[in-house]
Parts: C-alpha cells; structure tokens; sequence
C-alpha cells in the first residue's frame, strides 16, 4: 500500500466524552481512500468499540502522544490548550469546534502552523448534506430526548385497554420541528404517544404529519384578514404563541423544546407558569439547555424536579448518550468530508478554496486564522429558498422604484393626453385601460397548461384587425382597395386558422 | 337605429364574448365553451361590420371583400388542420406576422383616406394632428410585430440560425431606431408626406428584424408571448385610428395577455424582461467552466427499463429535446404501461421548457397523456424526494442544480425541477452538450444519474420494449 497520510483518532475518556471519530467500518473506508489510521487505545472504548475490532480493520492503537501527532487528527470535542501544543506543526486537526463561539479556540490554534478544520461549519447545502454533523447528532439527539422523558415518565406512552382498565396515551409537544424536533416527533408518535409540535415556518407542517405528529399552526394570519402574514408582526406571532405553549402546557405530559436561534441565546418557550400548570409527573426536556434553555427552571447538564412534581431534563449530552450510534454517524460524516478532501483517493488531503464547503470549514489553514469564511451564497433545502429571498428583493426594490417611476410617467401622460386631447380619444382611453385591467385579470387566471391555445385564441381574436380593414374597402380609392384586399385576407387567415387551430388543441386534452 | 348603431350594439357583445372566452380558457372543463363564445364573438363582430359595410358599397368591392374573406379562411382553416403539434410555435409566429402586416396595411389606408386626401372633411385641427400620430403609432407597431414575427418564424422553423444577432452596439441601435420613430412621428405630425411614412415603415420592419434577431432560440417562449402582446397592440392601435372601441377592447386583451405571459415566462427564468429582449444572455461568459464535474455514468435501455419497473413513483420532465425527437407518443406510451403497472406516473413540467408557453402541455395532450398527470414547477417541486426515478428527456438548464447551487452560474437563481433529490435520474440526451444557456449542467455527473445517449424516441421506443421482456420473462415487477 502506498505510503497515505496517517490519521489519528483521539481519545476523549479524561473528558467523559462517549463518542468516538472513526469506528471500525469508517476506518475500512479511511484506508480505501489511501489512508493509514492510528486509534488512540480505548477511544472507542465508551462507544462499544475495542481496540481489537479497530486492529481487525488495518488500524494501528497508539498512545495519546502519537494520536495527536498524527498528520490528520480526527477529533470529537474542540482541543484542550495541551493538546493543541501535542499537534505536530503542518498537521490538520477535524473537529467540532464551534468557532463562532469561540473565538479564544481560534486564535490558539492559528497560534500553531497547523490547519484546523470545524466540521460543525459545514455549510448548509444539498451537496454537503453528506458531512452535516450537526444535522446528524440533532437526529440522534432528538431521539435520545424521547427516550430520556419515557425513562422519567411514570406511565406508558401508547393507550392500551387492558384487564386492568384503560391506559390513555401519553400527550408530548415538540416545541420546534428542525431535524431534532422532528427525529422527536417520530419517535414519540412510534411509541404510540399523541404527538404535537409547533415551529414558526408553516411550510415544516406536512413534514410534521409525515412523522405522526400534529401540527400547531400560530394562526396569527388568520386575525388579520386581507394583508396575509406579511403584516402579521413578531410581536402578534410571540402572543398567539406564547397562548398556545400556556394551553398545551396543561394538556400534555411530555415537552421537549429544540428552539435554537444560531448565535443568540435560546428563546424562551415555556415559562415558570406553564411549567407550574404542568401535571405532576410531567417531564420536559430542554434541549436547548446548552444555550441558556427554551424552560424557565432548566439547568445545563441537570435534572430538576419542580415543587409540583415536573421533571426538568437539562442535559446537554444527549448525542453522547447514544454513543455507538453517534460515533458511527460522525465517522461517516468525516469519511465523506474525506472523500471530498481527498480527489486522487491517495491519502493526500487537498484543500480547495474554491469550494465553498472546504473554505467554510476551514478554520485556520497553516497558522493562519480564515475564520469567519465569507458567507455562503447557497444553504439546504430551505436553502433555495434562501437564495430566492436574497435575490429577488433586491431584483424588486430596484424594479419597484422603476415601475413607480413608469407608473408615474405613465398616469401623468395619460392625464395630460386625456386633459388636452378633443373626443373621441378620451373616451377611447377609456375603453383601452379598462380592457388592458380586465385582460390581466381575465389572463391572470387561466391554467399553465392552456397557456398554448390562449395564444392561439388570441391569435384569432387579434384577427379583429379585419373589421378595421373590412371598413376601409368601402373606399373606392384603387390602392385603398388593394391594400385593404391584403389585409382583410391575411386577417381572415388568422380569424380561421387561429379558431380552428384552437379547437383542435382543446380537443386533444384529455383527463385520465 | 341604423346599420352604425346596430354595428355599436354588436361590437359591445363581441367584446364581452371574446372576455368570456378567455375567462374559459382558465380551466380545462370550460376551455371548450370558451372557444364556442369567441367564435360567436367574432362572427357577431363579422356579421355586423358586414351589414355596415354593404349599405354603402359597390359590386365590385363586394366581391372583393368576398374573396379575401374565403381565401384567408381557406388557408387559415387548411393550415390548423395540417400542422403538427411540434410545429405549433411556427404557426404561432406566423399567425403573429400576419396580424402584424394588417395593422401596417391599415395605417396605410388611414393615410390614404385622411392625409392624402384634400377633399377629406371627418378630421381637423388637433383631431387631424392626433390622426397623424395614430398613423405612425399604428404603422410603426404593426411593422415591428410583422418582421419581428417573420423572424421568429423563421427560427423556430430552423429556416435560419436560431443563434443569437450579435451586431455591436445593438443597443444603441434599438434605442436609435426608437428616436427616429419619434422625430419622423413629430416630423409628419407637422407636415404629413408619403416619404415620412414610407421611412418610419422601413426604420420599424428593420427594428422588428433586429430585435428578434439578436434574441436566442432557448428565449423564443418569451419572444413569442411578447410578440403576441404587440400583435394586440397594433390591433388597439388601429382602433384608436379608426375609432373603432371593438378594436381597442379585443387589442388591449390580446396585448395584457401576451405581457402577461411574457412575465410569467420571465420570472420562470428568473430575468428581467428589458434583458431578455436585449438579448443579453449569451454574451455573459459563463463562470466557472473549468471546474472538474467528474464522471457521469452511462446506462443501456434495458437497465433503465428494469428500474423503472421496480420504481414506485416516477416523474417525466420533458423539454424541448422531447418535441425535436417526436418522442411524445413513445412517452405516453411508456407512461401508459407503468401506469398499468400500478407505478405513478406524473409530469413536471418547467414554465420555459419548450418554445412556447404550455408547449409541452399540448404535445402530451396530443399524445393523451391525461392533464391531470401533468403538473407544473412549483406543484410536484417538493415531490422529488420520495419519488424513484425521474426522466429527464430532452430538458437541460431546467433542472440544472447549479442554478440553486452554484451563485457564480449564469443561471444562477433561475427556478428549477429538483430533480436531483429524488433517488435516481434517467437523463435522455444525445450527447455531452451544454443546453441552450452553454452552461454545463452538474446534474449529469451526480452520483444518482445516470445517462442514456441517443434520439429520445428511439431511447424510449427501446425501453418499451425492454419492459416487455420483463414482463414476458416474470421478472421485474413480479415481487410487487
């Protein structure tokens, strides 16, 4: 085998962290693509992974000095200071590494002439679905959240009518319907539990239903009949919101809240009233606890138990919780991300800036700091959207100040022509702005697939021009005559041809 | 009440029937009574304009409008029953010329009947004036539609290049033409002369030339639903030149409802209608050519036939590639004998694919598909996700993902099918070439496509038959 980069997994244990870099099938894919991997003994060890199974797959085990000396670190956890100092200088360290929060991290890694790329800065983007590690832990967390409020939940979470009577089901909201809340949603719904879930992005309902759930609209558009949800304002939205949080929070059993806001802290969902409406025995789970929570009363990394008997769950772990799991989807995300790394599959990683992938996860690239990367123009599926919206506002503010320029122009000209010109042309003005409005809405309404034999249609009617050319051959002038003669024929064969060529068309639309 | 006064009273009628009949046209269930209201519009309109006609005019003139009349049906009714569905943007085009060259007949008339004649007593003063101007606007409008439609014909008949004119500074020359419009304009405003108005015809036929000359085939959708609302213009125009409130009426129509398409068609592009008609689109050098896309992958018939048997959903996008080929039976056919099946089969079609608005519509109704399978962008976009298969024929920059992925892309923020999401693609295509924009597509190179070179119809003629095999062999679908 040709002598790859080596890469080295680094072991969390001292940190209690559970989840481990590569497992042993991503290890297989790792040399496939050229490279040698060394296992740091017993990093896979909380995650169910012996250092048998990774020596089984090609893997060296080495100590921690040799794993972090590595050409290629793979890392869960962002670095401690003294393991930073143990980078070999030119070595690239993938982890997460939220620079965005941490810009102390940052400068103490473009300290070292090292490259460090942060793989929870994967930008938001079909192609680069593949390497989401956050995408890929909210999902797991999501469903670890579930299980954390069925294991403190007192009861069942399916009805059941049984011998000894009637169980009704468990009620659960999930309070955001992102990739956890809907992982959530699913789980709880497949273990029989009512399921109910908010999110401020209607479009996320249908998503909602497929998984079980119930989708709580904040129906705030509805009050405000005429001008849609545009002028529904934040203020309304946060009221309605809050009314259905307080009702819902009576009701259920189970609240697992997943609102984040990307570099604030989490909004506040539920508050100290609605937990204390709570029935006893409830449970809530803040996923969010990390970020200051979306409960009032939560605590990061705790268990709390109110004065009322409701469980706060606070833990901020939740992926960890899961770590066989968890450490196989990280490690296949860092084996696709190496799969783009590396293009000649020869164990060299190459990093192209023109990528935006690659320059958004790059953090520093040799000593130097490249955080933050310019902004990515594209995100995911709402990605798209994404685009559209930046686009086209700025298309429309432009075209909006220019057709109020036109609009301007044009009743101005429309004014003067009619305040000055004789009759009849007022009165043909008339007749012409009521058609042309009375044509865009007529038009406006007719279904894509016609839009063929529209034209046809009008292409005919168009034909009209006859009865302007039928009214000149009175005249008895010769030229008058023939040009007349011309038109009328060439107007007839739109008349004709246009009709029949319509019927034609309509008649071959069929439904099935 | 006389002949005028009856002629008025019908002329309200005609205009209200032609509003119905494009308000029938909104739906496929009321498109037929739609029709039959505009061709009583119309012959309502005839019928009285006749009647108006014959209280004041000799034999011979008679005759005369008899003849035009029967010719222009003649060859109006023979070619709408001759032309062939893919040829429909063709005659379009051509319907539009005609339209185009009436109007600038007309105006000539108006000339002749007011300007050239001293003994004339109908108009004067400022009417005169305004009857000046409405000759050149008529004139001017007519011209622009006749060439720029004979033109149009002419590529979408591939009678000449449908390459885009790239004279320099066109712009300027648009804008040129449109000033010498309006001096000659003022000029006979202030002393009509047959000279003036032959000049602004020729400065109006050569803008109508130009213009869509330097605009490319893939835009013809937008040039043809523009070329439509001027051909409604130039009616409107005669109207106000003759007084004449049923022209004004029914050209206003026909004008809103071309601009109205040109926008959708427009948006569907996601450009600006002034760039479309300046033809601005090939010129951009486009980005990011060099970039490595990899390697596609190459499928046979049978292999696309054996996935399409084990799919669960399938989506067709069509595009102007399906029309060249003649492939639209064939695809119905194929959709038929999935559908048969119990496969769903629908159709996403893009607003722009084809050469004209809702060209792919008609070719598959031709080939009765069912409409109620046939489903526009923004209705099966979110589909593509849970659907098996996905075939692509005939179509490029409509389901280009670098539209949404690649911002330095030509296309860039253009809508597309998301075709890509679903789990595999089948792209019909007859080779490597970029489509219509030049820009290379990324789609052809992602792990869930797959290629199948050649004409489409034989393409799809060969995985009918494919399927047959499966059938009579018990495998494929049989585990279903």
């Amino acid at each position: 085998m040709p002598e790859g980069a080596l890469i080295g997994v680094v072991s969390h244990a001292a940190h209690g962290e559970t989840r481990v870099a590569a497992t042993p099938p991503t290890v297989r894919q790792l040399t496939g693509l050229g490279y040698r991997v060394l296992v740091e003994s017993g990093a896979g060890a909380a995650a169910g992974f012996t250092d048998e199974a990774y020596t089984g797959v090609g893997a060296e085990i080495g100590d921690t000095k040799v794993a972090w000396g590595a050409d290629i670190v793979f890392a869960v956890r962002a670095p401690e200071s003294d393991e930073i100092a143990l980078l070999q200088d030119g070595a690239t360290l993938i982890s997460l590494l939220a620079p965005g929060l941490n810009p102390d991290l940052v400068a103490a890694l473009a300290a070292r002439p090292i490259t460090a790329l942060a793989l929870d800065a994967v930008p938001r983007i079909s192609r680069a679905q593949s390497m989401d590690v956050l995408s890929s832990m909210a999902n797991i967390a999501g469903y670890r959240a579930v299980v954390e409020a069925a294991h403190v939940f007192g009861r069942f979470f399916t009805g059941q009518v049984t011998a000894a009577g009637k169980v009704p089901p468990a009620k659960v909201l999930v309070a955001g319907a992102g990739v956890a809340g809907l992982a959530a949603i699913g789980a709880a719904s497949s273990m029989g539990a009512i399921v109910r879930s908010t999110d401020p992005r209607p479009e996320v309902a249908d998503q909602v239903r497929s998984l079980g759930g119930e989708y709580l609209a904040v129906d705030v558009a509805a009050e405000q009949t005429g001008t849609g949800y545009a002028t529904a304002t934040s203020e309304d939205y946060n009221k309605r919101a809050a009314e259905i949080y307080s009702e819902q929070a009576a009701d259920v059993d189970i609240i697992i809240t997943t609102a984040l806001i990307p570099g604030r802290p989490a909004p506040k969902l539920i508050t100290a009233e609605d937990v204390a409406a709570m029935k006893p025995g409830s449970v809530v789970v803040d996923m969010a606890a990390a970020q200051g929570g979306n409960v009032a009363g939560t605590k990061a990394g705790e268990v709390v138990i109110t004065s009322n008997g409701v469980t706060l769950i606070g833990y901020t772990d939740l992926p960890g919780r899961l770590p066989a799991q968890a450490s196989q989807l990280y490690g296949q995300n860092l084996v696709n991300l190496m799969k783009l790394l590396t293009p000649e599959k020869n164990g060299t990683l190459v990093l192209d800036f023109d990528d935006v992938v690659q320059r958004g996860i790059t953090v520093v690239r040799d000593g130097e700091s490249m955080w933050p990367p310019p902004p990515v123009q594209v995100s995911a599926a709402p990605a798209a959207k994404a685009v559209a919206e930046r686009v086209v506002p700025v298309q429309k503010k432009m075209s909006a100040q220019r057709q109020l320029g036109i609009v301007a122009i044009g009743v101005l000209a429309l004014f003067g022509v009619n305040a000055f010109a004789p009759q009849p042309i007022p009165e043909h003005f008339t007749v012409l702005m009521l058609s042309i409005v009375i044509g865009y809405y007529v038009i406006g309404k007719v279904h894509h697939a016609l839009h063929t034999p529209l034209m046809s249609i009008t292409n005919a009617i168009s034909g009209i021009i006859v009865v302007g050319a039928l009214l000149q051959i009175e005249h008895d002038d010769t030229t008058i005559r023939a040009l007349s003669f011309i038109a009328i024929l060439l107007a007839s064969i739109n008349v004709f041809g246009g009709f029949a060529v319509t019927r034609r068309m309509l008649s071959m639309f069929s439904k099935g | 009440m006389d002949a005028e006064s009856i002629a008025d009273a019908a002329y309200i009628v005609a205009a209200l029937l032609f509003i119905l009949a494009l308000a029938g046209l909104s739906r496929h269930e009321s498109s037929r009574q739609g029709i039959i209201y505009g061709i009583a519009g119309m012959a309502i309109a005839l019928v009285a304009v006749s009647g108006q006609v014959f209280e004041n005019i000799d034999a011979e003139g008679g005759l005369l409008l008899a003849v035009a009349v029967v010719i222009g049906a003649g060859i109006g009714l023979w070619r709408a029953k001759v032309v062939e569905m893919t040829g429909m943007p063709e005659l379009i085009a051509l319907l539009h010329s005609f339209v185009g060259l009436a109007a600038v007949l007309v105006g000539w008339n108006g000339y002749y009947e007011v300007e050239d004649d001293p003994n004339q007593t109908e108009f004067a003063g400022s009417l005169l004036d305004i009857h000046h101007a409405e000759v050149f606007i008529g004139v001017f409008i007519g011209a622009v539609t006749f060439t720029g439609s004979i033109v149009a014909y002419l590529k979408l008949s591939a009678k000449i290049k449908s390459a885009p004119l790239m004279l320099p500074a066109k712009n300027l020359l648009n804008i040129g033409m449109l000033v010498a419009f309006a001096g000659l304009t003022i000029a006979f405003t202030v002393e009509p002369s047959l000279g003036l108005l032959i000049a602004v015809t020729v400065v109006a036929l050569a803008l109508g030339v130009h213009l869509v000359a330097s605009i490319g085939g893939g835009d013809m959708p937008v040039v043809v639903s523009m070329l439509n609302s001027y051909s409604g213009w130039a009616a409107a125009a005669s109207g106000f030149l003759l007084s004449n409130n049923l022209l004004i009426t029914t050209g206003a129509l026909v004008g809103s409802s071309g601009a109205y398409l040109s926008f959708i068609m427009c948006k569907a592009m996601n450009r600006s209608f002034i760039s479309v008609i300046a033809g601005g689109f090939g010129i951009e050098a486009p980005a990011g050519e060099d970039t490595e896309y990899g390697e596609h992958r190459e499928i046979n018939a049978d292999g696309a036939a054996e996935m399409l048997a084990d799919a669960d959903s399938v989506i067709i996008t069509p595009g102007y590639g399906m029309a060249t080929a003649q492939a639209q039976h064939a695809v119905a056919e194929l959709t038929r004998k999935l559908r048969e099946r119990g496969i769903t089969v629908r159709f996403g079609i893009h607003p722009v694919a084809g050469r004209l608005p809702g060209h792919m519509n008609v070719l598959l109704a031709e080939a009765k598909v069912p409409y109620d399978i046939v489903l526009e962008m923004d209705e099966i976009n979110d589909d593509f996700p849970s659907t098996s298969v996905v075939l692509v024929i005939g179509a490029n920059d409509t389901v280009n993902p670098a539209a949404i992925d690649d911002p330095t892309s030509p296309i860039a923020g253009m809508p597309v099918l998301h075709v890509w999401e679903s789990s595999h693609v089948i792209v019909f295509k007859r080779s490597m070439a970029t489509g219509y924009a030049g820009v290379q597509n990324p789609l052809f190179f992602k792990e869930n496509t797959q290629m199948l070179f050649g004409d489409a119809k034989a393409r799809v003629e060969d995985i009918l038959r494919g399927l047959d095999l499966l059938v009579s062999a018990g495998s494929g679908s049989a585990h279903r």
